[in-house]
Parts: structure tokens; sequence; C-alpha cells
């Protein structure tokens, strides 16, 4: 198999493991998405992921916090690994992040209760101090002043900074983004944008499916090409865009790049 | 040209006027073409023809607090038969002299109700009012302590038996149906096979089927000496039917909700109990709110089937009342009365549920 699965990651990371995927495999029905894929993640490490649509790159990410449900191989997460184990997904979900394309806020929920509700039901912080915790995190992305409203009036771009704010109260050791500019109109992805490389700056360990290609020169340490369920080819950000090593990666990138 | 373009034209434009006055009005809604025009010519005709003799029936020509040989002299309604039988009509068999205790009873659950409605006042206080005031009717109704004189569940009836069977059996429908709908939902085959079953034999058949069970062939089952109270094994049945329509409602809003919603609550650590309760049943329910009234209207009012196993609800002292030779024959008079308290409960219930509804819809 032609793949390399752990090239080698940015210089002065940490050299601890948050994630390790071993050869795992995955099927819808008796459709082969995942085929055996291998994945190192050490902490602080920013890693893009891009492919075309259908290579399995959304499956990949919700499988690290058991949206979808591997069945070959291993998949061990800040030293727990993930099996039917109720409590063990529990576990590992509070230290996994997500920001979904479709934002999925609460809508019944105004901003603030959105933020403060996986800190009060699931770590069982004070409301008082959540909401403290909360309002820092909604200065962070720019957006306290909305604190009191609903999701449904707020503008995309706002609604996915209060995603992102969401997953960041509950205090996560890794961030998954899911596309999360897909379904933005082209004005507001860059305020979202933004949020994501200051996050990175701070050293949040975060693995992003994005087809932003700009976001992956100036953030990642390592960009992952998918195609067909595995992961093709894996590099440094400038040796992925200078020298793309296989045919499929080249025919990609000249897709996207015009 | 650079004119046409300045924000002070803008002024200029007005919307167009949509007031005609009200023969414009007419026109255009009852006369706008040869169809709508005969149907207003026959609607007319209809109106005219039947409420100026009903008024003339129900408030000109009628009697209001005579005795029952007043009326047959009268030619409009004889509403005395109201004056002269509310309190059987009310209270059925209750001990005539201890019948302020059923009415102490209603007096309570309907200033319950007016503090529920308002969502301010939903806190663990009023829970704990509801738990002591429900305590406190059912020892009104029953007696038996507190030097109160025991009166027997055989008593009960008219206004007060339908009241009781309508707010245990809607409140208590309710949740059940919820769980029925969760259940159905169910990854556990057992709890979901289990579920779909009951809902669809209830479903299945009639509600009088379901009470003549309860009141004949249930208590051919139990063990001798052991007697259930027919009321509460009536209030089963009523519970056990409504919660089975309500939890196939309940389940189209959970149909209705996005897996985005579930995704978003679980990728948080929040396990089932908490998704369901805090994510998905608050908008699931919210959704559903217009069927879910629709069911509990029509639990209020099938509670009348109750008939049938022969106990006094409200439509049958009512029909009691008509029994008497005195005032045989005024039951239209009689008939309207009930029909005006169905129409209070029935109506709150919805004009209830729109508020609420409203409420609820902030931030969308």
């Amino acid at each position: 198999m032609d793949k390399e699965p752990t090239a080698p990651a940015g210089q002065g990371l940490s050299q601890e493991l948050i994630i390790e995927i071993i050869d795992m495999h995955k099927w819808f029905g008796d459709f082969h998405v995942l085929q055996g894929i291998d994945l190192s993640v050490h902490k602080q490490e920013r890693i893009v992921i891009c492919g075309p649509s259908g290579s399995g790159k959304s499956t990949l990410i919700r499988c690290i916090n058991r949206l979808e449900e591997h069945q070959r191989g291993r998949i061990v997460v800040d030293g727990i690994e993930l099996t039917s184990n109720i409590k063990n997904i529990e576990k590992i979900r509070t230290e996994v992040g997500m920001v979904f394309q479709h934002f999925n806020l609460f809508p019944h929920l105004s901003i603030i209760e959105n933020l403060t509700l996986g800190p009060i039901w699931v770590r069982k912080t004070p409301k008082k101090e959540a909401e403290e915790t909360a309002m820092y995190y909604l200065e962070k992305v720019h957006i306290a002043e909305q604190a009191k409203k609903y999701p449904g009036q707020l503008s995309g771009g706002q609604q996915q900074r209060v995603a992102i704010a969401r997953s960041l109260c509950m205090n996560p050791k890794v961030m998954l983004f899911d596309e999360p500019t897909s379904a933005l109109d082209p004005e507001m992805i860059k305020e979202v944008l933004d949020v994501m490389i200051e996050l990175a700056q701070e050293g949040m360990t975060m693995i992003v499916v994005t087809h932003e290609m700009g976001f992956a020169k100036s953030v990642a340490h390592r960009v992952l090409f998918m195609d067909s369920g595995q992961i093709v080819e894996g590099n440094t950000p400038e040796e992925f865009f200078e020298n793309p090593r296989h045919d499929r990666t080249k025919l990609f990138l000249s897709q996207i790049l015009h | 040209m650079a004119n046409a373009i300045q924000p002070s034209r803008k002024e200029e434009i007005k919307p167009p006027v949509v007031h005609v006055g009200v023969v414009g009005w007419i026109r255009k809604n009852l006369f706008n073409n040869w169809l709508n025009s005969l149907l207003t010519v026959v609607t007319v005709f209809l109106l005219l023809k039947t409420v100026p003799p009903f008024v003339r029936w129900a408030f000109i020509d009628s009697v209001w607090n005579t005795p029952a040989q007043a009326c047959r002299h009268a030619t409009g309604a004889c509403w005395s038969i109201i004056p002269h039988n509310y309190r059987f009509i009310i209270f059925g068999f209750f001990p005539y002299n201890l019948q302020w205790r059923p009415l102490l009873a209603m007096i309570m659950l309907f200033v319950l109700l007016f503090f529920s409605q308002n969502r301010k006042h939903w806190k663990k206080s009023l829970a704990y009012s509801w738990i002591a005031g429900l305590f406190i009717m059912g020892l009104l109704l029953k007696g038996g302590l507190f030097g109160l004189k025991s009166v027997e569940s055989t008593q009960w009836g008219g206004l007060v038996l339908t009241l009781l069977l309508s707010v245990f059996g809607l409140t208590a429908a309710y949740p059940l149906g919820v769980v029925l709908a969760l259940g159905r939902q169910s990854k556990m085959p057992a709890v979901k096979t289990l579920c779909i079953v009951y809902i669809e034999m209830i479903r299945g058949v009639p509600l009088i089927s379901l009470l003549f069970m309860a009141s004949i062939i249930f208590p051919l089952f139990l063990p001798e000496g052991v007697t259930i109270n027919k009321i509460i094994r009536a209030q089963a049945a009523i519970i056990l039917f409504t919660a089975a329509y309500i939890a196939e409602v309940v389940r189209g809003g959970l149909q209705a909700m996005a897996k985005g919603q579930y995704e978003a609550a679980e990728s948080m650590g929040l396990n089932y109990y908490q998704t369901m309760r805090l994510i998905i049943l608050p908008q699931a329910l919210k959704i559903v709110i217009p069927p879910t009234v629709s069911i509990l209207i029509s639990a209020f009012k099938d509670t009348s089937l109750v008939v049938i196993i022969a106990l006094y609800d409200l439509l049958k002292t009512t029909q009691t009342v008509l029994s008497d030779p005195r005032w045989l024959g005024y039951s239209r008079e009689a008939y309207i009365f009930v029909a005006i308290i169905y129409f209070l409960g029935c109506f709150s219930m919805s004009n209830y549920s729109r508020k609420l509804e409203k409420e609820l819809s902030r931030g969308d």
C-alpha cells in the first residue's frame, strides 16, 4: 500500500501522542468507507485533512469521538481506547471538541445557555463559574455582545464562532473541525478562519477537514490527502503543495487550486 | 439623473393604499365573482332564517328561574332547569350538605391551573403545591380523616368526576406517552417491541371496549376478595388509551429533529437522558404542541364515555335530571348548558396552547 501514515511531524512538537489510530476499518453496509487508516497525532499538532467528497474524511474524524463506530483496528484517544464501553465514550467526548459543518447549535437555548450546558451537566461546574468561562470564550470569538440572543438571530459566521466557543468551554484537549466553513456565505468564511487561526496560535491540538488551502498552508503542521477511504499522502504543507508525490494528489490539487 | 438616487426622494414612494372602505371590502371579499355572490346570498338567507328565531327562543321568550310548571306555559327556552338542578349536575350523588367539599376542591384545582399557566411560576415550589393540592383535593372528596365524614367513591359524580378523570387522565397520560415514544425509538429490541405492541394494540381498540374490559373483564382476573375501585379502573383505561395516541404524536416530533442536534449533544459528552431531557424533548415536544392539544381535548371529551360503565359523569348526571318527569322535554336547555361547560374546558386548552407555542417560539 502506498501510504505514509506518520510523516514527520513539525519541529518543536511534543513527542506525546494524543490520538493513535491503528489499521482502522469501517463499512457502511457493504461499502468499505475507511480502508486501513493509520494516524498518530501529537499533542499540539495541527492536521488538515483534504480530499474529494466521499473519500471518508468526515467519517474518519467522526470515528475519533465515536459519532461513527469503527469495525476493525484500534483508536486510542488520550490513553483511552474507544470500545463500546459507554463510560469511556462519554469520557473521550468530554476531552474532544467537535465543530460541525452546520453548526448544530441548540435553537431553543440562548447563546450563553448553549455554552454553559456542557460544563454544567457534564463537568458539573457551578453555574456562575460556567457563565464566566462562557463569557471569556465569547469575548475570544468576538461575539460577547450576543450572549443573550438565540442562535436563529445570528448570522452563519456568528453561529459557527459560537459553536467553536461552545466546544472550548468544555476545555477539550483536541478539537475536531468537520468542514467548518463549507456552509457559510463567502464573506463570513474569514471571520471563522481567523478565530481558528487564533486558536492554533495558542497551541490547541486540531484536526481540520477543510478545503481552505490558505488555512492549511498557514496553520497546519501536516496536510493529509484522503481518497477512497485511504490516507494517500501526508506531508508538511510546503512539501504537500510544492511536491505532491502521488498522481491522485496532483489531480486533486490541480482541481481545487485555480 | 443624480436626483433619482438621492435618499430624500425615498420618502415620496409610499406603499400602495390597501384600505378601500367597507363597501370596497364587501365587494372584494363577498361579491368578487358570481359563485361568491351566490354563496353570500344563500348564507345571509340561512342566517336570517335561523339566528333571529334562536335569539327569540333563548333570550326573549325564555324563562330563567321559575318552577317547572311555569315552563309549560312559556314558548321559549326553559332555563329554569339549570338553577333547579345545577347542584346535581355538578356534584352528582355527593351528600347534599357536604357538597362544599368538592366545590372547594374544584376551586383549588382552578387556582392551581391558573398559576400553572404562567411559565414564570414553573418552579419546584409549583410542583410541591400540585402534590399538596392533589392530596388535599383527594382528602376533600374522600374524607375519613381530620373529622371529615367519609364519602364512598360510588357517590362521586357530575362535573367533579369529569374533572377528576380528565385532570388525572391527561397529566398521567402525557408523560407515559413521552416514555412510550422514546421506548419505540430505543435501540434495545425488547423495549422497542414492547412499546410497539402496546401502542398498536391500544390504538387498535375503541376506548369503549377498553372501558368495558376495565369494568367487567379485569375484575375476573383478580383474586377473590380483592376489588379495585371502579373509578380507578376507568381512570387507568383512559390513561392507557390516551398515552398510546400521545406516544405516536411525540414520535413524530422526535423524527422531525435534525440528526445534528443529537450529534452536537453527544459530542459534548451528554449522556442519553441528558440529551433527551435538555436538547431533544424540549424541541420535539414544542413542535407537536398542536396535535398533542388535539388529543388532550378529545380525551377530555371522551371521559363522557364512562357513562357506559355506569359512572355518573357530567353528561350522565344531566341525563338523569332529564328523566325527572317534572323536567321531561327540556333536554335542549340542559345539553346547551353542558356543551358550554365542555366548550369552556376545550377552548381554554386550545387558547393556552397557542399562547404557550408563541412564548416558546422566541428565537426561532
